[in-house]
């Protein structure tokens, strides 16, 4: 495909703004630029058929199935974009005075209802952008509560070795010192391993739970009754709470504070990598702690962005809460846990399951005795289902897993599509052992072959310049 | 009831018997009964298309969309061109995810180099990233990028957005470190003030251009000395006076950051926003955030990918500079479709309409009893008044469906753009010229 530089034509525009009507005001000669960005010049149809041309190299989740482990991509429903778009959030300036933005407060006031009573929370900020920004402000809460008690030993956040990347660096960036424990063999948190860190120099625990293996941990209670003790305090991360949204809260697993990616659990779309909203619900003790906007709010809170937070996103995702409702909730959950364990059942006798038992929401398949057999490796299967017209799962996560691949179906697939999936993964299993070579060159039918990713690190071009 | 669960209870419970189990229960027999949720949520029953259509529509008329407005102060309105609406709705660009399988996300990869390239060429600078959440967070991780272990303290124009400066400052106490504010002296960044904070622990000064009351700060001859004194210099730009104004790079700058949403994005109540972030080739592998790199496949044809992921917290984890994942992609690429829609031509006739109206109502205000424009110094579309009855003013334009200026420090700041017409700029004269009357 030609870059859209490459397809630029001098002088050629778009008829967009009528000529300025009042007199034009120079910029002082030491302010004015030098020469005009190199930006495309195009004409309407040349930028609608460019980006046509690029959408049309995009696998979406209204493409087909998208089993990405963790990152829970079901259907996002069109409603909720068509209630994004109405003018009457579109429109609306931030520093617009109260009485203008009634209808903005009351979406963050309902959708903050609804998300405390699903998380078991007392009060929650939509102000985070992301889960990793969720992560961020949970953790400056509780470095925040720990700091208002001058209780200043405690300097190190425990995250187990399963997690997210995002967690430790988390836990960095709140200047923590992070201290890694080891997973029991079924991937749920190793009790000795936690007591033998836990102290007065524990400041909280980050943990996902279902975990990052899909497995609900069953000593969750003990888990948290344990850093309590040590004084510590509990996050949860939230990007696993779709199988369990309506069934258990983690306000009743004794977390005190959570995040929410509502471009997950909460069906707002993924946008090719963003925007997502990190709603940070938590107990009553911490809400003086949540952050505010300085020129919106109160001042003298912390602040994690501009205003007040990714809104339409929240409009999306109330939307979404306002069309399932009390029932459908929970519906949504057991059906994302059926599903995953229903594919999971139909790919068992090829590729093994990590853990062989009920899993949540999103399991995990081991390829270590598989590529020992055939060399066939993670990669080569992610690779080779891109010819069937899948999403590969989420590969080489979480990485207590070797060769893992992540599968996370979501409520929203058929059992057609499951069942045709599975075939697809039989199928590949048994090619594995008779043309290794056929997958290692996968895949075969994309837009590119594998890209040359070292040498993308070498010698990086990060930007089009004209020849 | 509304669900989006395709299966029917004939293949919930095929599908149940298959793996062995009688009842959803037992798909949950890990989560100990003492906190097994065995009531319903209190949440109203689901509801019909149709009705969630009505229900939030009635909440949207709750709020007050105006025809005119005059404030901006971080959120600017500027006219979307239509086509900049349309294709960031594109299913697909909408539903997928990260583009970590490059096979099947060429579209998506080459959008962000696209805009990357965009970046650069506003910023004057030689590598962007893919976004990062806001301007904001854009100017809190700059500055996180510049410290290393001798130097952690952080310099804030106080002339910068008051949102901005405490976002910084929360990202600094997050990792205990220090934030100081510079002096303003006359709307702008006092540069003797700064010159004598300048001390070897510095790492780095952000200054904002145009600043919070509007104001073109002296920013280039700010560079040399931050430099000398060993820290970097990050400027937070407006992206529309980059159509015209010089770029951050040629005003010595090390990093530019700032608040994308002028390119095309809604206001909308605050986000969603684009932080963009840019820099020079030597900190290229300090920038947070995907970075798109050009790269060829295995048969030598040219291919885009996710780079330099040796920074990030998924291969680093603790020892990552920032813990971004995901961050506004969709956001980055309507900036991309505004700027091929505008063209250089078209950015450079919104900047200098902007500044045009801006100057236009500043002077027409000014000629009113009792108006004073508080800092008198060239500016771009934004100018602090002081000016007598502020509140009534601003209630007079409200009832006339006119959002007026920002009540800011005891005067008003206001913000014009190049939607509003110089036939609406006189209203909007008469109508305080009434009430001052
Ligand atoms: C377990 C887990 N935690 C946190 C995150 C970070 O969320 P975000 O990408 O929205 O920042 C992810 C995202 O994939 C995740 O899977």
């Amino acid at each position: 495909m030609k870059l859209i530089f490459e397809k630029s034509v001098p002088g050629r525009r778009c008829a967009i703004l009528p000529a300025c009507d009042v007199e034009k005001v120079e910029l002082p000669a030491e302010l004015k630029r030098d020469a005009a960005p190199l930006l495309p010049e195009m004409s309407e149809t040349d930028v609608s058929r460019h980006y046509t041309e690029l959408n049309q190299h995009v696998h979406g989740v209204n493409c087909g199935f998208y089993p990405l482990g963790s990152c829970t991509m079901k259907y996002n429903p069109r409603i909720d974009e068509e209630m994004a778009a109405l003018p009457g959030f579109t429109g609306i300036h931030p520093l617009a005075p109260q009485a203008a933005v009634e209808g903005c407060e009351e979406v963050i006031a309902t959708a903050r209802k609804y998300l405390c009573e699903i998380t078991g929370m007392a009060d929650m900020t939509f102000q985070p952008a992301a889960g990793a920004h969720g992560e961020f402000t949970g953790v400056l809460l509780i470095k925040q509560y720990h700091d208002s008690r001058n209780d200043t030993k405690r300097t190190k956040i425990i995250v187990p070795d399963s997690a997210h990347g995002t967690n430790p660096a988390t836990a960095a960036m709140c200047g923590y010192q992070v201290v890694n424990i080891p997973s029991a063999p079924d991937g749920c948190v190793d009790l000795e391993a936690l007591k033998s860190v836990l102290g007065d120099d524990t400041a909280g625990l980050m943990l996902t739970n279902p975990n990052t293996v899909g497995i609900f941990d069953e000593n969750i209670l003990e888990i948290t009754r344990l850093v309590h003790e040590a004084g510590g305090l509990c996050y949860y991360d939230g990007a696993n709470l779709n199988a369990v949204m309506g069934v258990v809260r983690p306000g009743d697993m004794g977390f005190d504070c959570v995040h929410l990616n509502l471009h997950k659990t909460f069906a707002t779309p993924h946008g090719g990598g963003g925007p997502g909203a990190g709603a940070v619900g938590c107990k009553s003790f911490l809400a003086p702690f949540l952050p505010h906007s300085a020129l919106m709010e109160e001042p003298g809170h912390i602040q994690v962005r501009g205003f007040r937070g990714n809104f339409l996103v929240v409009v999306r995702a109330l939307a979404y809460l306002l069309t399932l409702g009390r029932e459908g909730v929970p519906e949504a959950a057991q059906n994302a846990v059926l599903n995953a364990n229903y594919l999971m059942h139909r790919i068992k006798g090829t590729f093994a399951p990590a853990f062989d038992r009920i899993c949540m929401h999103e399991f995990v398949l081991d390829l270590s005795e598989y590529k020992k057999a055939t060399g066939v490796s993670a990669l080569d299967v992610a690779k080779s289902l891109i010819d069937y017209g899948m999403h590969p799962p989420t590969m080489y996560f979480p990485l207590i897993v070797h060769e893992a691949l992540m599968l996370e179906p979501t409520e929203t697939e058929s059992k057609e599509t499951l069942d045709w999936a599975a075939d697809v993964f039989r199928a590949l299993y048994e090619l594995g052992y008779k043309d290794p070579a056929f997958m290692h060159a996968a895949p075969h039918n994309a837009q590119i072959g594998r890209p040359d990713e070292v040498k993308a690190a070498r010698t990086p071009i990060v930007r089009y310049t004209k020849a | 009831m509304g669900s989006y669960v395709p299966s029917t209870q004939e293949q919930r419970l095929e599908m149940l018997h298959a793996i062995g189990l009688k009842s959803f229960r037992d798909l949950y027999k890990d989560v100990p009964q003492s906190m097994y949720l065995d009531r319903p949520l209190d949440l109203p029953e689901g509801k019909s298309e149709l009705e969630v259509s009505q229900a939030v529509q009635a909440m949207a008329r709750k709020n007050k969309v105006y025809d005119t407005i005059l404030r901006g102060a971080g959120a600017y309105d500027h006219y979307i061109p239509s086509i900049v609406k349309y294709i960031p709705a594109k299913e697909e660009f909408l539903t997928a995810y990260t583009p970590y399988q490059a096979e099947i996300s060429q579209g998506v990869l080459q959008s962000i180099f696209e805009y990357q390239t965009e970046i650069c060429e506003l910023t004057g600078m030689d590598v962007s990233n893919a976004s990062v959440y806001d301007g904001a967070t854009a100017a809190a991780e700059a500055c996180a990028m510049a410290r290393d272990r001798k130097r952690r303290l952080t310099l804030i124009s106080g002339a910068a957005h008051p949102d901005v400066i405490n976002t910084i400052r929360t990202y600094a106490y997050g990792t205990n470190d220090e934030i100081k504010i510079i002096p303003v002296k006359d709307g702008k960044t006092d540069p003797d003030a700064l010159k004598a904070m300048l001390t070897p622990e510095v790492s780095a000064v952000y200054v904002q251009q145009p600043n919070f009351f509007g104001l073109f700060e002296d920013a280039e001859a700010m560079a040399a000395p931050v430099h000398e004194a060993g820290a970097l210099y990050i400027l937070g730009c407006n992206p529309i006076a980059l159509g015209i104004m010089k770029t951050p790079k040629d005003m010595g700058a090390d990093i530019a950051v700032g608040e994308g949403q002028p390119l095309g994005l809604p206001i909308a109540f605050g986000g969603p926003y684009l932080g963009f972030m840019a820099t020079t080739t030597k900190h290229m592998r300090k920038l947070p955030g995907r970075i798109v790199g050009e790269t060829t496949d295995d048969a030598g044809n040219r291919a885009y990918v996710l780079s330099l992921q040796a920074r990030e917290q998924h291969i680093r984890r603790e020892k990552a500079g920032s813990n971004i994942c995901s961050n506004e992609a969709l956001c980055a690429l309507t900036a991309g479709v505004y700027l091929a829609a505008m063209g250089p031509e078209g950015l450079k006739e919104v900047a200098e309409s902007s500044m045009a109206k801006a100057h236009y109502l500043c002077r027409e205000l000014t000629k009113l009893p009792g108006v004073k424009l508080r800092y008198d110094a060239p500016f771009f579309h934004e100018f602090l008044l002081d000016m007598p009855k502020a509140d009534e003013i601003l209630s007079a334009l409200d009832k006339k469906n006119i959002l007026g200026g920002l009540p800011f420090d005891g005067g008003i700041l206001w913000c014009a753009t190049e939607k509003v017409s110089k036939q609406t700029l006189d209203e909007v004269v008469a109508i305080v010229k009434g009430v001052l009357a």
